[in-house]
Parts: structure tokens; sequence; C-alpha cells
């Protein structure tokens, strides 16, 4: 488009390439919004930041639906959820339609975080033979694994509490019972500590990182994004804890 | 003073290196970093050996030639300096000192610890630049620029381009250095034209070219010798999400 970008295509070929570095391959520009943001890195980092922006809307949603076990009754709290617009998506329609949004956040997020990951193995085939602890933080660092191991909690917790075949009690709409049979094991609170604090550190530097993603560096965003992880951690730590030392029974 | 070195030797671009140990007798503390190298390099010499390739050019810090991995931190040891700017004073004899090159699928080996980093000149090709007519010079007040938007421009013009961000990246990514290209011209009032053109094929190409995507760990500004922010990186997503939108 430009003066320099002609000459330089027609030049290719002609001259004695001296160096090992690598060519620019020729290939078409995306077209569109969508192609365009999927075929940049730029772009999918950006996928990632508003699809983790949903997955965070939604835990935040859900830790504070937690807490109504401390200050009122979860079963009827599941129970309004699902009657919520009922009359126009039926019951329990709502809860399938925010599903469906998680689902495909979900995978959107993963798929970004994956090719992104393979690309970054691909730019550092050989490594250093010493390298020191990485400078970043250790949020940064745990990202993928981090991601891993909360992508496999999701689907023990929902088997645990959502289909309620691994939860030892298990019984749909009595979600007072299920917690509390759950959490007055060490091991399953356990379990769920390891999956949150991984959560923490996610949301950390996910929160921090995303508003970058997205062009905005907000100063003070480092602290908030730790008091908001810090408050996720803690809320959602508070059930299992209550139940384990017998504040909830 | 001695030191125990441990440099990679690799002949050429395809053949296989490896770490090989050194000894360098009569190094003083306030002699350089590629001083000492000198030193090595002159006894090699002597014994009919091949000096280590290393590059280098202004040694004070200016031009972006210089640059090793030094027990595996990018420019070595010394906030905000590159690797000529390092002094033998700042290293402990006592400890073997390990010399690698930039390691990334971009910036491939050309001997020793010399990487080919033409890769940036492809990225500065493919948008680093104004377009602007040419002739007598403009007058000096023709074209204010606001304080702010000067100072953000020259703190990312201080960029010299050594590539240590690339080295440093867990990514292999180059972001830093290409946001610091499209921060210095963006920022300016005779960079607005191609702004988010700019940043678009500046991103697509250091994509094309096999450098990996940001993560924003922040390894990079920790070595840049130049102090180049993470906010430049933010600055350029901002960009690249403009163009894609507009279809730019
Ligand atoms: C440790 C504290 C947590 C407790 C006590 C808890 C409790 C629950 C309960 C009781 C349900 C079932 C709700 C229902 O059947 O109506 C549920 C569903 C769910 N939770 Fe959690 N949860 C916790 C942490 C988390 C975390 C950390 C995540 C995400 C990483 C998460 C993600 C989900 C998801 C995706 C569902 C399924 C929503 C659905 O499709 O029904 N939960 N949780
Ligand atoms: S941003 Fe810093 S580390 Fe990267 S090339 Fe420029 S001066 Fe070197
Ligand atoms: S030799 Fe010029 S910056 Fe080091």
């Amino acid at each position: 488009m430009y003066w320099t970008t002609r000459p330089r295509r027609s030049y290719r070929g002609r001259m004695a390439v001296t160096s090992p570095a690598p060519v620019r391959p020729e290939k078409p520009v995306a077209q569109g919004f969508p192609r365009r943001l999927w075929a940049s890195t730029v772009g999918k980092k950006a996928v990632m930041a508003v699809t983790g922006a949903i997955l965070f809307g939604y835990l935040l949603a859900h830790m504070i639906g937690n807490l109504t076990i401390f200050f009122g009754d979860i079963d009827g709290y599941g129970v309004f959820l699902r009657r919520l617009l009922a009359p126009v998506l039926g019951y329990g329609g709502l809860v399938w339609v925010i599903r469906a949004v998680l689902v495909l956040a979900v995978v959107l997020h993963m798929t970004a975080a994956i090719q992104l990951a393979r690309r970054s193995a691909r730019a550092r085939p050989v490594g250093y033979a010493k390298r020191p602890r990485a400078q970043g933080g250790y949020a940064a660092r745990t990202m993928r694994w981090g991601g891993v191991i909360i992508a496999l909690f999701v689907g023990y917790h929902l088997l645990d509490l959502t289909a309620g075949v691994l939860n030892p009690h298990g019984v749909d709409g009595q979600i007072h019972a299920n917690v509390v049979a759950d959490f007055r094991h060490w091991y399953v609170v356990a379990a769920y500590t390891l999956a949150v604090v991984a959560l923490g550190f996610h949301l950390r530097h996910g929160l921090w990182s995303g508003l970058r993603s997205l062009g905005r560096a907000p100063s003070r965003s480092a602290a908030a994004a730790l008091v908001v992880a810090l408050v996720i951690t803690i809320g959602f730590l508070s059930v299992p804890y209550a139940v384990l030392f017998g504040i909830v029974r | 003073m001695k030191y125990t070195l441990r440099v990679w030797r690799q002949t050429g671009p395809t053949a296989t290196g490896s770490l090989v140990e050194y000894e360098v007798d009569d190094v003083t503390p306030d002699m350089s970093f590629l001083e000492m190298l000198d030193v090595l390099n002159e006894r090699l010499q002597l014994a009919g050996d091949a000096p280590v390739a290393f590059d280098h050019d202004c040694r004070e810090g200016i031009c972006g030639a210089c640059g090793v991995m030094i027990d595996g931190v990018a420019h070595g040891p010394g906030k905000a300096t590159t690797t000529c700017q390092l002094h033998m004073r700042q290293f402990d004899p006592a400890r073997p000192i390990v010399i690698e090159p930039w390691r990334a699928a971009p910036f491939p080996v050309v001997r020793d610890l010399v990487v080919d980093r033409s890769a940036l000149d492809r990225v500065i090709e493919a948008g680093g630049y104004i377009s602007t007519r040419t002739g007598a010079a403009p007058d000096a007040h023709a074209l204010p620029v606001a304080k702010p938007d000067a100072d953000t421009a020259f703190e990312a013009a201080a960029c010299i381009g050594c590539g240590a961000c690339v080295a440093a990246c867990p990514n292999g990514s180059s972001m830093l250095f290409t946001a610091a290209k499209t921060t210095h011209l963006g920022a300016l009032p005779q960079g607005q034209p191609e702004r988010f053109t700019r940043a678009r094929t500046m991103v697509e190409t250091q994509d094309d070219l096999g450098f990996g995507g940001c993560t924003l760990t922040g390894e990079c500004t920790a070595v840049c010798p130049k102090g180049i922010p993470l906010s430049t990186i933010a600055r350029l997503n901002h960009d690249v999400l403009t163009a894609a939108m507009r279809g730019d």
C-alpha cells in the first residue's frame, strides 16, 4: 500500500540472500473483523480478554450466590435462579442460556490460549542452558498450568455439585445438603482450596493483563487486580471452610 | 583476577553448537565485559584457535549491536544497561559466567554469540516510518507537540533495537520492540495518518516472521537497556484493535 511495500516484493528472489533470517511469507491479509482478530496474536489475546471478562462476571455472580448459604436459603436461591425469566425461557431456561454462553467463552478462551502457547514454543525452539527464575510475577508464569488446573477442577466441580455424581449426598435441588456433605471431608476442601487458589493467581494476572490486551493501562490496576482476586478467592473459600469448621451445618 | 567462562561456540548457522569452558587470566575490575572477551580472543588467536564471534559497535550503550545472554539474563546484571556497559567488577570470579546468544526462531545464530536480527528490520519496513513531503526543513514551531505526547514518544524512541526483549521473553515475542516503534511514531502528530495501519502491519509482520505472542509477563522491560515501559504494549494493542475494527 505504501511505497516501500511494492518494491520490496519485486526485489524478492532477485537479491542474493546472505542472511539466515526468516523472510515474511506471502499470504493474503485476513478479511472481516472476526477473521482479522483471530489471525493476529493481539486479536487472540483480545478474544481471551473478553471471554475472560465474561467468565469473571460469572464467577462474581456465582460467588455472591454461594454466600447466600450464610445469609439465607441457598436451596431457595437455586429455585430463584431457575425461576428468573421463566415466563420467557421456561423454568431453568436462564441457567441453560448462561451455560451456553459459558461453554462458548471457555472454548474460545482455551483455544486461543493453546494456540498462543504452541506458537510461543515454536518461537523458542532452543532454550537457554542457564536460566534463572523468571523476573515476572509468579501469577504471570502460572497462567498456563493454572488454567489447566482450573479446567480440570471445573470438570470435577460440575460432576460434584451440578450433576451430583461425585457428591456424597448428590440430591438434585438439595444444594445446602450437597454442599455440607462435601465439605465435611478435608480432602474435598483441599481439592477446592487448590483450585480456588490457582484461580486467584489466574485472575490476578488475567485481570491486569486483560486490560492491557484491550489497550487500556489504568494506573493502580495491579493493586486493583490483586484486591479483586483476593475477594474472589476468600469469597469462594469461605463456604468450604465454614462447613469444615462447623459454622455452616 | 581470573574468570571461568562457559561460552556458546557454533561455527555456522546450521552447525550444532555447545558450551565451551575457558579460563581468562589478568582481568582487572575496571575492564568492561567486552574487553574481557577481547582478552580471551587475543589468547585464542595466539594459540591458533578461532576467536569467539560477538556483535558490538559503539561500546557505549547507544547502537544496539551488542547483546548476549549472561547467566540467563539478557545484557547481564545491571539495570537498564547494555552488555557493553558492564564492568568485570560486577562479576564474582569464583562463579563461572555462562554466555549464550539470543535464542529465538526468528534470530538464527550466525556464529558463536552472533545472531541475525534482520527480522526486526522486516518489522520496521512494515510500517516503522512516516510518509511526509521532503524538502526544506519546516519551521521549528510549525507543528506544536504537547509536552506529555513528546515525553511518551521520546521515552519510546530510546529503543536501540537490540533484541533483548525477544531474548528474554518466554514467548519469544518482539512485542516490546514493536510497541516502542509504534508508540514513538504514533504519539506524534506526524505519525497520525498511518497510526492504525502501521500498528496492524507491524504486528502482522512480526507474527508472520515467527515471533511469539505477548502474554505480558514483563520479562522484556526488566532487561530492556532503555527501560521501555510495558504501557507501550497496551497502546500498541489499542491501535491494532482499532485498526481491526475500522478495517484500516
Ligand atoms: C469453592 C467454592 C465453590 C462452591 C461452594 C461452588 C458451588 C457451586 C454449586 C453449589 C454449583 C451448582 C449450582 C446449581 O446447581 O444451581 C456450582 C456450579 C458451578 N460452579 Fe461452582 N462453586 C465454587 C467454586 C467455583 C469455581 C472456582 C469455579 C470456576 C472456576 C466454579 C464454576 C462453576 C461452574 C462453571 C458451575 C456450573 C454452572 C452450571 O452450568 O450449572 N465454581 N458451584
Ligand atoms: S525495546 Fe528495549 S530490549 Fe527491546 S529492542 Fe528496544 S531497547 Fe532492546
Ligand atoms: S556496542 Fe553499541 S550498544 Fe553495546
